[in-house]
């Protein structure tokens, strides 16, 4: 197989992306299909917004606005946030700690291929009878009463889409231990790949508890269970509890890859070594760890006592010791640096600010009594969106503009950048900070309308102008992203110009086996120890140029996943008594499922080589696109 | 890794399912599988312990008066022994000795397979008794909790079944050894896992 660059027809190419195992393709996809889940996410909060915007408006219906908030809130997490990361954690990864690829590349197609598979059947629901309707959270007392198959949709396509999750989790983890480049020591890492680290684990142990929740949901809805039927013996707290098992680690999932991608800019844009850069790594194991300590936050109105609560209270508030110990380790990775205010900059000094101001109300709503005060009002809306959006969010705008030279080849238009940042920082503020005092005020959470006497029009109708200005940001993004594709002006390895870890040491887009030369690692920030004394190749080498072994492309990911998207359907009307085709579809799919997976452990994959004679001719080249 | 490369018990390594990159990762990549699924059955665990006699008003089936221990005594030894025949299997696959570790996963899966008959009977006993899924909130939480240790130990012994007949005629090599080794680990797991339901579920059970 010659690594040669061949012009490529369109057919060509998507087949290339559906069998891809290379993790700098497969970040592409992930890239695109979390892009594509965060514009429906986008346009279901517009449409939240509009409803909102005056007293008794009758926009949206009841009914269809409780299907838009949960879809909002479920594809902004599942669909969007994490996916996006992904594709950051997938791209730039393995090239920090110096690898060819993931551990497991054909692992690595299958967790994509399975949650886009998730995704698509989830938002299909819009199509076939109703989305789901009862929040994202899903509480089991109001899922188990809706009717029509939204929930079924929901259960169903996050289980699909959880396994491709924790596959990208366990593969992550293995990458990273056993991947490192030589002289890679943990100590060593970038911060990026630390928070990549942690934040697999915690996928490891967080999304199992959901899979079991979703099956229970599965099987009362489907199969007549009584998990959560209260008359049967049920409990419906039973869900609450693994949901939130899942759900508050499943928030340091999203938020720790989002602190590496700002420790990354912080140093690379203040030119100066990361501030206390062992704390930080300890702070981030901290903050996973007690990740798993504090779910009971999430129900202190339940009833589960003041010594429950007292406990739970107290692990949510230790939490804001290791995040604040990163915010002051942030202050002063710039204190005193030589700064420049690129986008990704602007971003990362402005996430300052807005996730303090989230973590402070989160402290707030760790204190038991003062919580069931703000339980289910528009101040928990404030709250959770200012870390999300202010921490998360914020984050991949800025790991957007950050890795999209090493990702496309090509860099975003500065100016535009800072447009989109100005629109979407202004209006994400004016959008949510005043959402705080709507909670204060009263304004339950998840209400489709309000009366004109109730005295809250003003606040959300300048909630809803803040929506429009962070809208048109992110349409200056999309712009920006094509115009800077029709330009293509090609960039060199290191484009910011001061890079600091291995990624920035090779070609933009990397060749499709990374480094002709596995690195020898020096020290944290190894590319920046090398540019400093001279070393116009960018890193030494820790073996001579020779044969490189790499995976084989594989359609079997994408069949795996399509059976079980079939199964779905299946399993989605096996209740219903006018569908008898229902079973056999069941059957079929999972027929197919297994049946890949048997060909792919009874068929030799060895995988090929790379000769060092194509290595010195690509070298000579110059040019590599993959193959 | 070179597949067709010959090995003689003197060649062959000390840990094989190690020796290769491959093999290193997919030793780390399934330990981690096994803390996932360890997670799993712990929610599943502490759903059933919420759950365990918990049904409609006037429910006539309690896990007291249910079980009964010889049966489900009987399948707690059939599968602990097969863990000890898996053992015996990786020995003789750390000594290249192909012929013995076939049989002994032979014996391995027979008896694997006769521990899921008895759960079939088991459960098929209990249906007949009106103690179905859908009885109450604690038969689908016994049902859940131990059909899917049942669905493991199905896929394990699919997983043995299909390594045996695909490697029967080209022996082990450093390309199925990992393989080998991952199936009986994970033999081991679905052991482990059901001394705690023999423990958590029929022992306790039966004392009430």
């Amino acid at each position: 197989m010659s690594s040669i660059a061949q012009k490529k027809g369109f057919g060509a190419t998507i087949w290339d992306f559906m069998t891809t195992v290379d993790h700098k393709k497969i970040a592409i996809l992930y890239l695109i299909s979390g892009g594509f889940f965060f514009l429906v996410g986008g346009i279901e909060a517009m449409l939240i917004r509009i409803q909102l915007a005056k007293a008794g408006n009758d926009f949206l219906s009841a009914g269809t606005y409780n299907e838009i908030i949960t879809m909002h809130g479920t594809t902004m997490i599942f669909l969007a946030a994490m996916p996006i990361l992904l594709a950051f954690m997938n791209a730039i990864m393995p090239l920090q700690i110096g690898a060819r690829d993931v551990a497991f590349p054909f692992l690595n197609s299958l967790g994509f291929w399975l949650f886009f598979f998730g995704g698509i059947f989830l938002n299909l629901s819009w199509f076939m009878g109703g989305a789901p309707d009862a929040g994202w959270t899903n509480y089991a007392s109001l899922a188990l009463a809706s009717e029509g198959k939204g929930i079924d949709f929901y259960s169903l396509g996050l289980t699909i889409s959880g396994f491709g999750t924790l596959i990208a989790g366990i593969n992550f983890l293995v990458t990273i231990i056993n991947m490192r480049a030589p002289g890679m020591t943990y100590m060593r890492m970038p911060l990026f790949t630390w928070t990549t680290f942690v934040a697999s684990a915690l996928i490891l142990l967080a999304f199992p508890p959901l899979t079991v929740g979703l099956f229970f949901m599965v099987f009362d809805r489907m199969f007549d269970s009584n998990f959560f039927a209260v008359e049967m013996g049920g409990n419906t707290i039973i869900w609450e509890h693994l949901f939130w098992i899942f759900g508050h680690p499943e928030v340091y999932i999203l938020i720790l890859p989002a602190f590496g991608i700002f420790s990354e800019i912080f140093a690379i844009f203040s030119r100066k070594r990361l501030f206390g850069y062992t704390a930080l790594v300890f702070a981030t194991i901290l903050i996973g760890f007690y990740g798993f300590m504090v779910w009971a936050h999430h129900m202190f109105t339940v009833g589960l006592g003041p010594t429950a609560n007292a406990v739970f209270a107290l692990a949510t508030m230790i939490i804001a010791v290791p995040t604040g110990i990163k915010i002051f380790n942030w202050l002063l990775t710039i204190w005193g640096g030589n700064i420049s205010f690129t986008v990704p900059m602007i971003y990362a000094v402005a996430f300052i600010p807005s996730f303090v101001a989230g973590g402070v109300t989160g402290v707030m709503q760790a204190i038991a009594p003062l919580d069931y005060q703000l339980h289910d009002s528009y101040f928990i809306v404030a709250h959770f969106h200012y870390v999300i959006v202010g921490g998360v969010v914020l984050a991949i705008l800025a790991g957007t503009h950050l890795y999209w030279p090493k990702m496309f080849g090509t860099m975003l238009s500065e100016k535009l950048g800072k447009w989109t940042f100005w629109f979407f920082f202004i209006g994400f503020h004016l959008t949510f900070f005043i959402q705080h005092f709507l909670g204060l005020m009263g304004m339950p959470r998840r209400v489709y309308t309000f009366g004109a006497d109730q005295g809250w029009d003003l606040f959300n109708a300048i909630s809803s102008a803040g929506a429009v200005l962070m809208a048109i940001g992110i349409i200056i993004l999309l712009v920006n992203v094509v115009m800077t594709t029709i330009k293509n002006e090609r960039v060199g390895n290191d484009p910011w110009g001061d890079g600091r870890t291995l990624e920035w040491a090779i070609p933009s887009p990397p060749p499709f086996y990374n480094f002709a030369q596995t690195p020898l690692v020096r020290g944290l920030d190894t590319f920046w120890i090398e540019k400093m004394e001279g070393n116009k190749k960018g890193m030494i080498f820790a073996e001579p140029l020779g044969d490189i072994h790499m995976p084989n492309n594989s359609f079997i990911p994408f069949v795996i996943s399509l059976g079980m998207f079939i199964a779905s359907f299946g399993a989605l009307y096996f209740l219903d008594d006018d569908k008898p085709w229902a079973l056999p579809v069941l059957i079929i799919g999972l027929l197919i499922t297994f049946g890949s997976m048997l060909v792919r452990s009874l068929k030799d994959d060895l995988g090929f080589h790379i000769t060092k004679a194509e290595l010195l001719e690509d070298a000579k080249g110059g040019k590599t696109d993959g193959h | 890794m070179d597949i067709n490369q010959k090995y003689t018990p003197q060649s062959w390594p000390d840990h094989p399912e190690t020796a290769t990159m491959e093999g290193k990762n997919k030793f780390i990549g399934f330990w981690l599988l096994l803390a996932a699924e360890t997670v799993t059955f712990a929610s599943l665990f502490a759903t059933y312990l919420a759950l365990k006699d918990k049904g409609p008003s006037g429910m006539e089936f309690s896990a007291a008066g249910l079980f009964e221990l010889p049966l489900v005594f009987a399948m707690t030894m059939i599968l602990l022994t097969s863990s000890l025949t898996s053992v015996y299997a990786m020995y003789h696959m750390k000594n290249h000795n192909f012929k013995a570790m076939q049989a002994w996963l032979g014996i391995t899966v027979l008896l694997g397979a006769t521990f899921l008959g008895l759960e079939i009977y088991e459960f098929n006993h209990y249906v007949h008794l009106g103690f179905g899924f859908t009885n109450s909130a604690f038969s689908s939480a016994f049902y859940v909790l131990v059909g899917t240790h049942g669905a493991h130990v199905l896929f394990g012994l699919s997983w043995f079944i299909a390594l045996m007949l695909r490697n029967a005629k080209r022996g082990l090599n450093m390309y199925n050894a990992p393989k080998f080794y991952l199936a009986s680990l994970y033999w081991h797991f679905i052991d482990v896992v059901w001394v705690f339901i023999f423990t958590v579920v029929y022992l306790m059970g039966v004392i009430g």
